[in-house]
């Protein structure tokens, strides 16, 4: 496309169906203690 | 649903149910909002009449721009329906078990720091230090209701962890040598504000914490307004050179540099860019959250200028980069590919079901900042979760279940956002603290013009 780039994400929908495994840290306890951000977690299940 | 906004020269579009990226050119910029508002014929027609006169682009040009979107939409890349909104509290329901504990193993501080929403350590209540039969039992309590996880998170929080050394390791020894048996993987954070920071500290930690979080606000006269010892002296020569020889001495470790800005400083950027002069990292800078009316207390007036700072650190990040002396900023790290899942971005930090607080008595609390909240007591680590009103509230309590949050293009990057933010703002946690959620929006929009940088 020339005028549209799109970016590769994960794909929400396809991790509806192998998502879910409760393995990666909880958003809180990394650093900032006052905000819930989930957008800078690692997703850990080994394989998505 | 989608989110348009322009940032350092690119023209960012996001697809929220779908979690897309796309950036573009102003003509495709156009097409797509028209698109979203009138719909595809009505959308065609508005763009061959808008642009019949301009040179720039053709009648051949629009009808490409027209099939580029419609081949985006086929491949539900753009306009995509939310289909997680049926399923959210089921997502929620689907794992309870509990994973992760703040300790708080003391209840008292050796600095004395005005803006502390723990009150100076004590949470509003007696002075307290956790035994370590107590932490011990603890440790007891989220092993027999952690389930089939296998990665457990134990935070050293108080008050001042270091208050109470000693049982911080008898505590972290003793879980070493039960993991094995109950197939768990222990991760440790110790967050401290680093004035009994020693070479012991220093070697157990950098041995035994997946992270240390290290509080210092940035420069030398924003630190010591707030974080002084309790004789009134400023606590930034005392903690400095202990916090750069720890993580010299941390290696590849995890770390963070942990700030709280306020309506002192603005001009937070300068604090983060002292502390990456310093030769920190890896670095976080959270906006302080206060009760209404203190002098402290970010207001209205103060958010063209955060707003403003926001954007001059990413763009001074992108030109470290490319210098060679990158540095992180915890709100701009962001995963695109390996990011987390729907139920993740759903169900958000886990508070009240799968993250407890338990205080120097083995009481239990939601989080750290329930703590001493009468109505949110929990239960305690020996009798279990006992306040099944509270603990069924938050189990509800994902970034569906507040309906400010219904038409907000973030909320599956946010999930809902801070249930204490909420809590505090509007004495609901199931309110909005919208103040936080602007500037929230603005990390996102910061942290995906990033990442796109990078890429072009």
């Amino acid at each position: 496309m020339k005028r549209i780039k799109t970016i590769e994400t994960r794909n929400m929908a396809k991790s509806l169906q192998n998502g879910g495994c409760g393995e990666c840290q909880t958003s809180c306890q990394s650093a900032c203690k006052t905000s819930c951000g989930v957008a800078n977690q690692k997703c850990e299940k080994a394989e998505k | 649903m989608i989110h348009q906004y322009k940032l350092n020269g690119y023209n960012i579009v996001l697809d929220v149910f779908s979690g897309s990226i796309h950036v573009v050119d102003d003509f495709a910029y156009d097409a797509i909002k028209i698109w979203d508002e009138e719909g595809k014929e009505k959308a065609a027609e508005i763009l061959q009449s808008k642009y019949a006169d301009n040179t720039e682009i053709t009648e051949e040009d629009i009808k490409n721009i027209m099939s580029d979107i419609d081949e985006l939409v086929k491949d539900k890349k753009l306009f995509t329906d939310d289909i997680f909104e049926v399923n959210a509290f089921d997502l929620k329901e689907r794992h309870t078990e509990i994973k992760a504990l703040c300790l708080h193993v003391a209840h008292t501080c050796n600095l004395s720091c005005s803006y502390c929403f723990a009150k100076q350590g004590n949470f509003c209540g007696e002075e307290a230090i956790m035994s370590a039969e107590t932490a011990k039992a603890a440790l007891d309590f989220l092993i027999k209701n952690s389930g089939e996880r296998h990665n457990l998170e134990v935070d050293f929080f108080g008050g001042e962890p270091l208050l109470n050394w000693e049982v911080v390791k008898e505590t972290v020894n003793y879980a070493r040598s039960i993991e094995k048996q109950y197939n768990k993987n222990f991760r440790f954070t110790l967050t401290t504000n680093g004035v009994n920071i020693d070479d012991d500290v220093i070697e157990f930690s950098n041995k035994e914490m997946q992270n240390v979080v290290l509080s210092l606000d940035g420069r030398k006269e924003v630190h010591d307004r707030f974080r002084k010892t309790p004789a009134g002296k400023g606590s930034y020569d005392i903690i400095v050179p202990k916090f750069k020889k720890f993580v010299e001495k941390r290696g590849d470790r995890d770390y963070y540099m942990r700030g709280t800005f306020t309506a002192y400083n603005t001009d937070f950027l300068e604090d983060i860019l002292h502390m990456a002069d310093l030769g920190f990292t890896e670095i976080s800078m959270e906006p302080v959250v206060t009760a209404p009316g203190q002098p402290e207390g970010l207001t209205e007036e103060d958010l063209p200028v955060l707003f403003e700072q926001y954007e001059k650190l990413a763009l001074e990040m992108l030109k470290r980069k490319k210098e060679n002396h990158p540095f992180t900023f915890y709100h701009y790290m962001i995963d695109l590919t390996g990011g987390p899942c729907i139920y993740k971005r759903i169900s958000g930090c886990g508070a009240g079901t799968e993250y407890l607080a338990v205080t120097p008595w083995g009481d239990l609390y939601p989080c750290h900042q329930f703590v001493n909240d009468p109505e949110y007591k929990m239960g305690n680590i020996y009798d279990g979760i006992t306040n099944t009103k509270a603990r069924d509230e938050f189990k509800l309590c994902n970034s569906y279940a507040r309906p400010e949050c219904r038409d907000c293009w973030a909320r599956l990057y946010c999930s809902g956002g801070c249930s204490a933010n909420a809590y505090h703002a509007t004495g609901s946690i199931k309110g909005v603290y919208e103040y936080g959620c602007r500037l929230f929006k603005k990390r996102i929009e910061c942290a995906i013009m990033m990442k796109i940088a990078e890429m072009m």
